[in-house]
């Protein structure tokens, strides 16, 4: 996996675990994954609101939001945090969803402006350079 | 430091022939390619008896000969009304216990009116937000016959309160009442994540439950230790046994300093671990554990009796180990995980459906569930005699390794504080997020084998999107839920409500033993959400420690 070079500013990347759902195995394997591959990487916690997640995006000037979500709750959550898009600045930010999502919610997740979706199982590496190749075209007009 | 919880890996003494390959299990012992009597020669297997302590062969002398262990599925969902439908099904196809799911907000003490739980009521498990719930998921359910597990743990007193309620308005005698809480706070921290208040009165409520269920519900088992779910989160089979070790010590602690004699309640501690993985390790891993666990009481506690030191044991398999590709392979694992589980000695077996790594199980997975545990049974003579792997020379030399490994763990963790320190202050979930991240990177690499994960894929699974399929809740169901609280919160005794809210707050400022007030309160049908509330102003809400501790 490509590493970013030491002058380059590191992209940063903000992990979030919207709703209730306690599982997060997976997205500090995602944290861990996206440090070694040379990103700047926080990760909110569990059970966060989307007025949290929107101002800790916009506190910290992330590059990209991820959230990770396996309870089934996506699609209400991302139409929850599209709503304060602009209200917090967001909507320049990459914006990608991890975890447990039906394919057939794959295109409505991107109606909303999900960037892209990546369902369990995905190579840490796919995200990692899906990341970095696609950021670049960033902030998106 | 979580470096320093890092398990050291266990080499050979005599190193394997020239040009094979070498074999280290997922807890860092290398396999030999051959066991004879040589590496027995140590054991104290001879010698014991099952029923007997340690107890390495089992916690009863005729174990299946004389009854089979407890078959429970894992169900509810939306509401009481549909949770009691699938119920009475389950109870139809032979099931001999339940095991409720509850919804994610009753797990967190939300009710369900509340905006936090938008889009959560009734998704992944029941929704209770008073006792008039409880009353209709067990209604027609004999609980003298049908044991009840409830998976509950955050809101556990509140639920467990409830349901002693329901069963005294039920007209059932509480103080012959059999069934489990789950009730593992310590593990909620480390995966699975329903905490709501801080360490420290989080262990403190779990203290309460149990020494007022030893006073009033003496059979019932308030607490099930869970390996499980730290196992799920990605500790090894040695760490499943070793950390669920430390939590009972933690919680036998709790109770001990209260002045209640541990002998009142530590035969009512229960376990609950996972199953996944090699069928040799697994089966080791449960006699070890069982072993030790009796060793710690007699050592730690000066308990006697050894009625008391049995390990009592739902085993069950095993959310990591199933796959989204090829789920019919699920089935496979499934068998193997429920032979394990017989080999094993558990007393309850509750086998992931083959559909779980991506829905919530259809009947129809339910039942290949269920039929595999009665398969081997009926068919596959697991039954038919106690602790058939005993003198194997392998199963005893790894059953006496893996001990060895996890009283050194269990060693490591006291000597860095104490399983509460290292939660409270998230070394434990550093370190074991740390494996979980290796695991992930062997899995990618090959070097972990996975079937139809990362080895004989077809062309099909490599093109085909992973499709996962989340339950539809019904519109109707959920609004019946809301309407539900509206009726409950109209038709009940707002001063007495009120009355025992203020109560329950002067008695957790006070620190004494809040499930007398909270069984009050819920008879008052004062809501989760409501008593969580209360405790919350007290208590305050726990602040999850975010460590990301670089690997060595």
């Amino acid at each position: 996996m490509p590493q970013a070079s030491e002058n380059e500013r590191k992209i940063k990347i903000l992990i979030a675990k919207p709703g209730l759902d306690g599982h997060d195995v997976g997205a500090k394997v995602v944290v861990r994954g996206l440090m070694e591959a040379g990103f700047e990487v926080i990760y909110t916690g569990l059970r966060k609101t989307p007025e949290e997640i929107a101002q800790r995006a916009k506190d910290e000037g992330v590059d990209v939001i991820g959230l990770s979500i396996l309870s089934g709750s996506h699609t209400p959550f991302c139409v929850r945090l599209r709503q304060l898009w602009d209200e917090y600045d967001l909507g320049t930010k990459m914006w990608i969803v991890g975890g447990n999502v039906p394919a057939a919610d794959h295109d409505a997740l991107k109606d909303i402006g999900v960037d892209a979706v990546f369902n369990t199982g995905t190579h840490l590496d796919v995200i990692a350079d899906y990341i970095r190749e696609n950021v670049s075209k960033w902030p998106r007009n | 430091m979580a470096s320093q919880l890092k398990r050291k890996p266990v080499p050979l003494q005599q190193p394997i022939p020239a040009g094979m390959k070498p074999v280290v299990n997922e807890s860092g012992i290398e396999i030999k390619p051959l066991y004879t009597a040589d590496d027995i020669k140590d054991s104290t297997i001879a010698g014991e008896q099952p029923g007997a302590f340690p107890f390495t062969r089992g916690i009863h002398a005729e174990m299946y000969r004389k009854r089979w262990y407890t078959l429970r599925q894992y169900t509810g969902f939306s509401n009481a009304k549909a949770t009691n439908e699938r119920f009475q099904y389950l109870i139809k196809t032979g099931n001999t216990g339940l095991n409720v799911a509850f919804d994610l907000p009753s797990q967190c003490g939300i009710d369900s009116d509340d905006p936090r739980a938008d889009g959560e009521v009734g998704r992944v498990g029941m929704a209770v937000d008073s006792l008039r719930d409880f009353e209709i998921a067990f209604d027609n359910i004999d609980l003298d016959k049908i044991t009840v597990s409830l998976t509950i743990n955050g809101s556990a007193a509140i639920m467990i309160a409830m349901y002693l309620a329901m069963a005294k308005k039920k007209g059932f005698d509480v103080a012959g009442l059999r069934g489990t809480a789950q009730n593992d706070i310590l593990k909620e921290f480390v995966g699975r994540g329903t905490w709501i208040f801080p360490v420290e009165p989080s262990v403190k409520l779990i203290g309460d439950t149990i020494e007022y269920c030893a006073e009033h519900a003496p059979k019932y088992s308030p607490v099930s230790v869970c390996g499980y779910h730290i196992r799920e989160s990605g500790c090894d089979p040695i760490e499943e046994m070793a950390y669920a070790i430390c939590i009972a010590k933690a919680y036998i602690d709790e109770t001990v300093k209260r002045g209640v004699d541990v002998n009142e309640f530590v035969g009512r501690l229960s376990f609950n671990f996972d199953i996944f993985g090699s069928i040799f390790e697994q089966v080791a891993k449960f006699r070890a554990g069982r072993r030790l666990w009796a060793k710690v009481l007699a050592e730690d506690y000066g308990v006697t009796d050894p009625k008391l030191m049995g390990l009592r044991m739902i085993a069950g398999g095993g959310g990591f180990g199933l796959t989204i590709e090829q789920p019919e392979n699920n089935i496979i694992r499934g068998t193997m995980y429920a032979l394990i589980a017989s080999l094993s000695g558990c007393q309850t077996t509750a086998l992931c459906c083959y559909d779980e790594a991506y829905t919530i199980p259809t009947p129809k997975a339910q039942q290949i569930a269920l039929r595999t545990n009665q398969l081997l049974m009926e068919e596959g003579g697991l039954a038919d005699t106690v602790d058939p792997l005993a003198g194997s020379y392998y199963i005893e030399s790894l059953t006496d390794t893996m001990e060895a490994e996890m009283r050194k763990t269990v060693a490591t963790v006291d000597q860095m504080g104490g399983i509460k320190k290292l939660i409270a202050e998230g070394t434990l979930q550093d370190h074991v997020s740390q494996q979980a991240y290796e695991y992930e990177r062997k899995l990618e690499s090959g070097e972990f084998r996975k079937v139809g994960v990362n080895c004989y894929q077809t062309d099909e699974d490599k093109d085909a999107q992973k499709d996962v399929e989340m339950h539809k809740n019904s519109p109707d169901d959920l609004q019946m839920q809301i309407d539900s609280v509206a009726q409950v919160k109209a038709e009940r005794d707002d001063a007495e409500v009120q009355r025992t809210l203020t109560q329950l707050r002067a008695d957790a400022v006070a620190d004494v033993n809040l499930m007398p007030t909270i069984m009050d309160a819920v008879t008052a049908y004062a809501t989760v959400g409501e008593i969580t509330n209360v405790l919350a102003d007290v208590y305050g809400f726990y602040q999850e420690p975010i460590r990301f501790e670089a690997a060595e």
